[in-house]
């Protein structure tokens, strides 16, 4: 270990300054986390132990401001999972077809038009995004499939795949962009077309960094609360149906937050907790996969 | 009849003319070297036999190459096709990033071979005829990119071979390799002229004497001098060629 000195020179003590200010900023995003956590998991399991672990998790009935309050959250948990599932299984294809469009196939004036107009899409406020869908998508959606309302788990769905595109797109294109030129060319010298060479060699090369892309959009849609609590209709119903008034994890909290006390309230942040566990695993998915793929590679 | 015969090429990339009026014939089951100093065109005529040009932008083609007597360039020749029936191994190994077996199956699963039998048949050829087959016949479906360097470039020969091309075509194809890999690409390049026609690139004078029986010397994107090696290398005609071959520049 090296032995402390105390800094002599001015430049020194600059350097030893310089440090610490660095030490301390990394220290408070650690701090952050730390405290959070502990916050969450404070402030989080107490209700769950009231309530009963089973019948929270798996309850499928919420009604908390009823005589006699019920605080089943499965509704909530099936609809955060199948609006995610749903707005990946439309978002992922479309956003990895741009990203091989921009990255492989585009003319360079079109590509910077395009680039621009992802970049402008990941920069736009999700509350504008549930005004457009509140306005346009949802009575398109009543219209549609003649529903008497279309606030519903598929306007969610519709609104979180266009909102994840941007996170897809964006990484996709740094993973493709990184594929050695020599492995393209190594299959066109083998009389592959360009889409073959794309399909076959690039997105497999690039797929560490694809789904590390896929997985952002994930994390992005499942804490998603602003956009999807404006067309999602949030009843506490069970996702049986596309056209299902529900309620996310995340506008499970923000709605009823402004009001709730007692057990209602601790709830609430319950389900808060239940809402970071899946994005922490999240989280530590996408690491696994990053690291996944370097290893893969060597 | 030679299998390629190019006719007065001329090739620029955007403003700079990079082949000047080439015409050269490349003779069946014959190893053929060009040779010249760093960019004089060799590679840049090479990658034309195989439009690996195409890719370059800005790059403007004039002149006349023909495969056996089909115009390269016309609208009936399918570039997949044509890049087919003309393999390419790259001055770097350039394997897939996937295993030995899948490596060599890419081309022909790609031409519509799908019968198991058939690419395994094809993997065992394809890498006996790279001499590679008795180093990796253990490990197929191990990842290519575990291979040393010269295992890794005579993967990527056993990869061309497998889309049974009538010609091949070799960037440089030693100039990353140890000089031991490089003596076993070479003794393998004697045994593929038996089947195979060879154009190769090459830096090494030495290399292009002892593997090669035509040579042709380009200099600032002209073809200086064409014939047989020994001539070249002992009775140059041109006296560029002939300070090339002795050292005097390059």
């Amino acid at each position: 270990m090296k032995k402390f000195e105390l800094p002599r020179t001015p430049a020194q003590w600059l350097e030893a300054v310089m440090n610490a200010i660095f030490f301390l900023c990394g220290i408070l995003a650690v701090g952050c986390v730390a405290v959070i956590t502990i916050y969450m998991f404070l402030s989080g399991l107490p209700a769950i132990g009231k309530i009963g672990p089973l019948k929270f998790l798996f309850g499928t009935e919420w009604a908390s401001t009823a005589s006699e309050p019920k605080y089943g959250i499965l509704p909530f948990v099936l609809s955060s999972i199948y609006g995610t599932l749903g707005a990946s299984l439309i978002g992922v294809p479309v956003g990895l077809l741009t990203a091989v469009f921009l990255s492989k196939a585009a003319a360079p004036g079109v590509r910077n038009v395009v680039v621009t107009a992802v970049e402008l899409l990941s920069g736009i406020p999700s509350v504008v995004f549930g005004l457009l869908g509140m306005q346009v998508l949802v009575p398109a959606v009543a219209k549609v499939f003649g529903k008497a309302s279309g606030a519903c788990l598929l306007s969610a769905i519709v609104v979180l795949s266009i909102m994840i595109l941007p996170s897809i797109v964006s990484v996709s294109v740094t993973a493709l962009n990184a594929v050695p030129p020599e492995y393209e060319q190594g299959s066109l010298a083998l009389g592959a077309t360009d889409t073959e060479t794309w399909f076959k060699i690039s997105i497999p090369a690039a797929r560490s960094g694809i789904a590390a892309g896929i997985v952002l959009g994930i994390g992005r849609a499942i804490g998603e609360a602003m956009a999807v609590m404006m067309v999602a209709g949030n009843s506490p119903n069970m996702p049986d149906s596309l056209f299902r008034s529900v309620t996310f994890l995340t506008t499970a909290i923000a709605k009823e937050m402004s009001y709730a006390s007692g057990l209602q309230k601790q709830a609430l942040f319950s389900i808060a907790l239940v809402l970071f566990v899946f994005i922490m695993v999240i989280n530590v998915l996408l690491n696994a996969v990053l690291k996944g793929g370097n290893k893969d590679e060597k | 009849m030679p299998v390629i015969s190019a006719k007065n090429l001329n090739l620029w990339y955007g403003d700079f003319k990079a082949l000047k009026g080439i015409s050269l014939d490349v003779g069946e089951q014959e190893i053929t070297a060009l040779i010249g100093p760093s960019g004089c065109g060799k590679s840049t005529f090479l990658k034309t036999l195989n439009r690996m040009n195409d890719l370059v932008p800005n790059v403007r083609i004039e002149g006349d190459v023909r495969l056996r007597g089909e115009d390269i360039f016309s609208k009936e020749m399918q570039l997949t096709d044509l890049r087919r029936r003309v393999g390419m191994v790259f001055q770097k190994a350039n394997p897939f990033p996937m295993s030995i077996y899948d490596n060599i199956t890419y081309g022909p699963k790609l031409h519509g071979v799908r019968n198991k039998a058939e690419l395994d048949e094809l993997v065992e050829s394809s890498l006996r005829g790279a001499a590679l087959w008795d180093e990796v016949k253990d490990r197929l479906k191990k990842s290519a990119l575990g291979l040393s360097g010269g295992q890794q470039q005579r993967l990527c020969i056993a990869r061309a071979l497998a889309v049974k091309p009538e010609v091949l075509l070799m960037d440089e194809p030693t100039s990353a390799l140890d000089p031991g890999s490089t003596m076993k690409v070479e003794e393998l390049m004697s045994e593929l002229k038996k089947n195979y026609t060879v154009v190769i690139v090459t830096h090494n004078m030495q290399q292009a004497a002892r593997i090669s029986d035509r040579t042709a010397f380009f200099l600032l994107g002209e073809l200086v001098e064409c014939g047989p090696t020994s001539e070249i290398f002992s009775t140059p005609k041109d006296k560029r060629t002939e300070d090339y071959i002795s050292g005097r520049f390059g």
